[in-house]
């Protein structure tokens, strides 16, 4: 007889393993990256296959030189390059998204040991270091411009949200969110990171996550209704101040951010319960941010601090074990 | 159709077994009698190199309340007593290997065909004892003992399980469909041992026609319960929950909670025991996986060795890992030289393609053993303090309420061995405990 195998028990497996689970939001992000390519043509293109390249290319390095096991064959890498490009202006520099990958892939996740020992999502680290880095090329939008249509832009190199906090200081009204066809955001057809245009897209993908049972829909439904709810209480007390939540809702990263940055099962909670916790904590400072802070996006600002939270989030939310009630 | 929170689906692959009739497998020339069969205080010998034995003649000497004897699968005579490999532990345990004579004759006076009706609970519950009976759906606790419940616990709710949420296997299956009666009588003695005037038959949905069939058998006081097909209701704890919506509470037993619950095979056995007077000396196993020839349900005495069922069901192919139960639960072996014992509700022989012989990476935090795991425990947490030896801590993560389902690890996409941890875990715990009571 040839050798048997002995180990514990179960002795089967499900067959969704890691690179099956990243095999699927990468499916899920390819409505929102194509629309991006969509309205921002070539370059937009070019951005993702450097990130996704650079990404893989530095964990293997990087695995090879830390003396671990090289791992980009299970899609993360990818998956983390796929991400940063979809939180990148389209016209970004290629030093500026493969700098993006070294942070992401070095700082944001290898220094910690890898995947699923990091604290904090590596996308939005690396898009958080080159934001406070080089601020000029990370808001630096281009002009959507539909690929067959020539259509008039609406709004003219600039995100909806950065109108938005530019017409407060210097008017200190709002009146620009009234001339913005709410339907540009929905399908894509205004300024912003690649992949955040287009709230149609990526709902599209995070219904096929909730469907595949990748993500629960508790942090989207959580994040997104809480923005939609504080934002909607200033929107009554004053519209002449505060945009109305619908705009909030749409514009910005607020869908990528709430969709596949906040759901990363890595730096969120375990238990629905801590999810709820985590999104709710995430909306709240993605509006205190928007409406008052310095920046007009506070979404990536606002997952990253609530990463921190997540492990004393975990705690608080052990769920009651079998046969203590009743 | 009733359940319980959390758990899993894995693909049943009852189809390669499920439809073959018993067959019984032709007598051995030797057979292996672990004196262990039982969880429990061990029992001891009382037989001697050379001595002739009979079928059904009793072996060992129970040690104590919580253990069981072992009786003679067939006559022959007693040609060593000696440690093997056991096939629950991996370590060497005392057996009494038996040559047989051919002529499987029975002890005097067996069988013995009486009306268990007739007697009192106490001689029934007494018949019970000697008989050797354990539960036989894997967990082999001594019958007796879940039968003789304290005053201040009276059993209310009788639950004959013939869940076998296993995947793979089919014995209680084919059992339920050729040989309702057993089953029936056997849960009628055991109401009459507790005095109890119903109990349910709790059969997953995946099994209509043994549904049906025990439907169709059954007196109105046993009433037929199809479960919902989800992995583990055949779970104690969990078949209580899904049937009365009580919990047995942390740490404690059914009768806490007035329930007891016996495997449809133990049953069968009780009936045995207390209608003909044979003591557990054979049971009904399934013997599949990709990597068996003929997969066949058989009808075994305990002791066989494990070669021989493998002859008898066309040899192996590609085997790559052999186990003793289902492929949730069950144990792997190290060789082909382990006998078939009273606790073995299938032989199941995998192929690499089958299992699952991969490494294991980091937790990803993804959450999926939290929501599989019927305890409702922590998994990636006992599983990350595995890894780090740290038992103490992992007691305060509920590490002893976990049962070792396996529901966590099966799902997890980083594959790790989380039932693995508990159990080193475990080891850790007792070991520690058992030093602190020496010092």
């Amino acid at each position: 007889m040839k050798d048997i195998f002995v180990s514990s028990s179960p002795h089967i497996h499900s067959v969704e393993d890691i690179p099956w689970i990243m095999r699927q939001v990468i499916y899920a992000l390819i409505p929102g990256a194509l629309v991006g390519m969509y309205f921002f043509g070539l370059p937009a293109a070019k951005v993702i296959a450097i990130s996704v390249v650079s990404c893989m290319v530095i964990e293997a390095i990087t695995q090879k030189f830390m003396g671990r096991a090289v791992t980009v064959s299970d899609g993360s890498a990818a998956l983390t390059g796929l991400l940063l490009a979809m939180n990148l202006p389209a016209g970004s520099p290629w030093w500026l998204v493969v700098l993006g990958s070294l942070i992401a892939v070095v700082l944001g996740k290898q220094v910690y040991g890898g995947l699923g020992n990091n604290p904090f999502n590596p996308a939005l680290v690396a898009r958080v270091f080159l934001l406070i880095s080089f601020p000029v090329q990370m808001t630096t939008w281009l002009q959507p411009r539909p690929f067959l249509l020539k259509v008039a832009d609406t709004v003219s190199g600039a995100t909806p949200l950065g109108a938005l906090k530019t017409a407060m200081f210097e008017h200190g009204s709002i009146d620009i969110v009234g001339k913005l066809n709410l339907m540009d955001p929905f399908f894509g057809n205004i300024g912003g990171s690649l992949g955040e245009i287009s709230a149609f897209a990526l709902i599209i993908g995070g219904v096929y996550l909730i469907a595949r049972r990748i993500i629960s829909w508790h942090i989207p439904v959580f994040f997104i209704g809480t923005v939609a709810l504080m934002t909607g209480i200033f929107w009554v007390i004053n519209p002449n101040l505060y945009a109305n939540p619908v705009f909030h809702m749409l514009s910005g990263g607020l869908m990528l951010g709430a969709i596949f940055m906040a759901t990363d099962m890595v730096t969120s909670p375990i238990t629905n319960k801590g999810k709820i916790i985590f999104a709710i904590g995430c909306g709240v400072i993605t509006v205190v941010i928007r409406l008052w802070g310095g920046y007009p996006e506070g979404v990536s600002f606002a997952i990253l601090i609530m990463n921190a939270f997540v492990s004393l989030i975990n705690k608080m939310t052990r769920p009651e074990k079998f046969g203590v009630g009743k | 159709m009733k359940t319980f929170k959390g758990g899993i689906h894995p693909p049943e692959n009852k189809i390669l077994v499920k439809d073959n009739a018993i067959v019984e497998l032709p007598l051995s020339k030797v057979f292996f009698v672990p004196t262990q069969q039982h969880l429990g205080a061990p029992a001891k010998p009382v037989v001697n190199t050379g001595d002739t034995v009979k079928r059904g003649q009793v072996l060992t000497e129970p040690m104590g309340f919580v253990s069981a004897a072992v009786h003679a699968p067939t006559s022959g005579t007693v040609k060593e007593i000696t440690k093997r490999v056991h096939p629950v532990t991996g370590l060497l345990a005392p057996y009494i290997i038996i040559e047989a004579d051919g002529k499987d004759e029975w002890a005097p006076g067996l069988p013995l065909e009486r009306d268990p009706f007739s007697m009192t609970a106490k001689e029934l519950l007494n018949i019970i004892r000697l008989s050797g009976i354990v539960g036989m759906g894997g967990a082999t606790f001594p019958t007796h003992v879940k039968l003789s419940p304290p005053k201040d616990k009276p059993i209310h709710t009788f639950i004959i399980n013939g869940a076998e949420c296993e995947p793979y296997l089919a014995a209680d299956y084919r059992l339920m469909l050729e040989q309702p009666e057993r089953i029936i009588d056997g849960a009628r003695v055991v109401m009459k041992v507790l005095g109890l005037d119903s109990a349910i038959m709790a059969i997953e949905a995946n099994k209509p026609d043994a549904i049906r069939l025990m439907q169709e058998k059954t007196p109105p006081e046993i009433k037929v319960e199809p479960m919902k097909v989800k992995y583990p209701q055949g779970a104690e704890k969990h078949l209580i929950d899904a049937l009365t919506g009580r919990q047995v509470p942390s740490g404690g037993l059914p009768m806490d909670v007035g329930a007891l619950v016996h495997n449809a095979g133990t049953v069968a056995a009780i009936w045995d025991a207390c209608a003909l007077g044979i003591p557990l000396i054979e049971r009904i196993t399934s013997v599949t996986g990709q990597g068996i020839n003929q997969p066949k349900n058989i009808k075994v005495r305990i002791g066989t060795p494990l070669k021989e069922v493998f002859e008898f069901c066309g040899g192996l192919n590609d085997a790559a890992k052999i186990i003793f139960g289902g492929p949730m639960m069950g144990i792997a072996q190290y060789c082909e030289d382990v006998p078939v014992m009273k606790g073995t509700s299938g032989i199941l022989v995998l192929t690499e393609q089958e299992t699952n012989l991969n490494s294991y990476q980091s937790c990803i935090a993804c959450g999926r053993c939290i929501e599989a795991c019927p305890m409702r425990l922590v998994p990636s947490m006992l599983s990350r303090l595995g890894e780090r030896s740290m038992w103490k801590e992992a007691l305060d993560f509920n590490l002893l309420d976990c049962m070792e389902c396996g529901s966590c690890t099966y799902v997890c996409p980083a594959n790790r061995p989380i039932v693995h941890f508990v159990k080193y875990l475990k080891t850790l715990q007792r070991e520690a405990k058992a030093k602190g009571k020496e010092a």
